[in-house]
């Protein structure tokens, strides 16, 4: 199978400046996040896999489709809600959806029934009558997501899909990213310099730097190490006796100061059997916590890099 | 699916054909225009003239009509002829200058107001596409206000005074249809030109009237101070003229231009220079137009 999205060595100059710069990696994730600060080219990123802007050298492929050959397939298949307020002034909510869904090539019945479902979908039933220009700023963020997958798309481009919402709006907002990649329907890519975003969205990470790719990382795999990644604090005269208990069952341990241990646990064993072998040995657990923050400090070492590159 | 069950689904149905896809924007800026009380008025207001031309010609044929009205010997006084249809032309070309400045700003200057080009063109949708699409409204509007109207009063002419006067004076049809079109696509181009550049619609409406007059009145101080006749150069409507006249009449020419288009008599400007200035106008309007409809607007 194709990979979602492969980029083969991609630049991409603006007059003589290097925002892309030989871009190589293969994303196959069902829900990527492209993280980055300010001005890493991320938006840029996106903006060439739609065709705006062209390649100055490399390509890139959209489900093995070239975007230098292929651009109009490539975008028959990706679904955009883009950074900035967009939208066509004065008209109404649906009427808007339907006019983008018959452009990607809905027929007219279709497209005004897919405007419908999509604003309900995404909240917004109630005003989709309503003009466009007075839709709050939250509700416009959820009409480009209602634009966005109208037509059906196989794959969604999010930028900054939680700009400027409130707390409720982004959980809002979230809870329907987390919805439709769930569906399983679709892949997305969601780019955003919140990590929070990234790490409740998405499975894979792509970290950009000054237009390199400053890390790749499999979140979920990161996520499934991190739960057999165990720091245990512990009160007892026998912490040696339980160590090398642990170490029976196949564990790595570390054992630090004031009865403090890590763990790495190996697959198929449970963290109750943790605490039967602390009982039998009269050992007291007083915490026991799973690693945590593990995008951040990816993404804190990422930034440090200073080539932009890990 | 009902709207009740609110959920994502992927779409399976069958889709449009690609090459007629840029008629969805006429459809849509047809129902926008239609929602101005004034553009719908003005644009009925342009059908009043070919009315009156239509009976006018219906009149002269209709011996009764005259005897009836008791001018017996009107049919003397205002002849069917290549004045006549040039005249045509020339006032609906004029009404439809103003339909353009009305409707021409309103096209792409909300699209990038509102940053809406990136949802047209990350669809499979192409620049050209949408430029052919915001054209068309334009293309249409003016068509069925000059060259249709045009050559339905040729065909009543050509109808009651038999095929003999078609055939004979063919080339007025031809001349209204290229005349009409040349006209059209200088309009239209220059109308979305502006529209992309200037994003206040009343601003670009204003501009579109300041290409033609203003940089008329220029052209007519520079042949003053100059002493010369190139500064017609700089002239839209004379140059549209000059072609009008080569496009009705050829070899044969018997009058300077129609009313709004008449070049002064012996200022006439070599035929290749009016038609370069006009392509020159044109691959202007095609540059600036390229340099906005964009995704992503590049800040280098």
């Amino acid at each position: 199978m194709d990979p979602v999205i492969e980029l083969d060595g991609l630049e991409v100059r603006f007059g003589t400046r290097a925002i892309l710069k030989k871009l190589k990696a293969s994303l196959d994730g069902r829900a990527i996040g492209l993280l980055g600060p300010n001005g890493a080219g991320k938006s840029t990123l996106l903006n060439t896999l739609l065709g705006f802007h062209k390649p100055g050298a490399g390509t890139a492929r959209v489900f093995g489709r070239d975007i230098r050959t292929q651009a109009r397939e490539v975008r028959s298949l990706i679904g955009y809600m883009p950074e900035n307020d967009a939208f066509i002034a004065g008209m109404s909510g649906v009427h808007f959806v339907r006019l983008m869904a018959e452009l990607a090539g809905l027929p007219r019945a279709d497209a005004l029934e897919r405007a419908h479902e999509a604003f309900f979908y995404v909240g917004l039933g109630e005003v989709r009558y309503r003009t466009l220009g007075t839709y709050s700023l939250g509700m416009k963020q959820s009409a480009k997501l209602a634009q966005a997958i109208a037509h059906g798309p196989k794959l969604l481009f999010l930028d900054e899909p939680t700009n400027g919402l409130d707390p409720p709006a982004r959980a809002r907002m979230i809870q329907l990213i987390q919805e439709i990649r769930d569906r399983g329907d679709l892949h997305l890519i969601l780019s955003s310099h919140l990590l929070r975003d990234v790490e409740e969205c998405c499975d894979q990470v792509l970290i950009l730097k000054d237009g390199n790719i400053a890390a790749f990382c499999n979140l979920e795999e990161e996520r499934r190490l991190n739960r057999r990644f165990l720091e245990i604090e512990t009160r007892g005269e026998a912490n040696g006796c339980f160590v090398e208990a642990m170490e029976k069952l196949g564990c790595e341990t570390a054992a630090g100061a004031q009865g403090r241990i890590k763990l790495i646990m190996p697959d198929g064993l449970e963290v109750r059997r943790l605490y039967e072998i602390a009982a039998e040995q009269n050992v007291q657990i007083r915490r026991l916590h799973h690693k945590r923050d593990s995008l951040e400090d990816i993404f804190l070492k990422a930034m440090e890099a200073t080539n932009g590159r890990l | 699916m009902a709207v009740y069950k609110k959920t994502y689904r992927p779409y399976e149905g069958g889709l449009t054909a690609p090459l007629t896809r840029f008629l969805v924007i006429p459809r849509y800026a047809f129902e926008e225009l239609h929602r101005s009380r004034f553009l719908t008025f003005f644009f009925l207001a342009t059908y009043i003239y070919p009315l009156i031309c239509a009976l006018i010609i219906y009149v002269q044929h209709n011996a009764s009509a005259l005897s009836l009205l008791g001018v017996q010997g009107a049919n003397r006084l205002i002849s069917i002829n290549v004045v006549f249809f040039m005249g045509f032309l020339g006032w609906q070309s004029m009404l439809a200058l103003f339909l353009a400045a009305f409707a021409g700003p309103g096209q792409i200057s909300p699209d990038l107001a509102n940053n809406a080009l990136s949802l047209y063109l990350a669809r499979p949708f192409s620049r050209l596409e949408y430029v052919l699409g915001k054209i068309s409204v334009l293309v249409i509007l003016l068509s069925l206000m000059t060259w249709i109207p045009g050559l339905l009063l040729f065909s009543l002419q050509g109808y009651l005074e038999g095929w003999d006067w078609m055939t004979a004076n063919a080339r007025l049809a031809s001349g209204i249809f290229l005349g009409a079109w040349v006209w059209i696509i200088v309009l239209s181009l220059l109308a979305l030109a502006l529209s992309a550049w200037v994003k206040w619609k009343p601003a670009a409406g204003a501009l579109m009237f300041g290409v033609f007059f203003v940089a008329a009145g220029f052209g007519a101080t520079v042949n003053a101070v100059q002493r010369t006749k190139w500064g017609h150069l700089l002239n839209i409507s004379n140059l549209i003229g000059s072609v009008w006249v080569e496009l009705f009449q050829g070899a044969n020419k018997t009058t300077s231009g129609t009313v709004f288009f008449r070049v002064p008599e012996g200022q006439e400007l070599p035929l290749w220079c009016c038609c370069s200035a006009l392509a020159a106008l044109c691959a202007v309007c095609l540059y600036m137009l390229a340099r906005k409809i964009r995704g992503a607007e590049v800040v280098r």
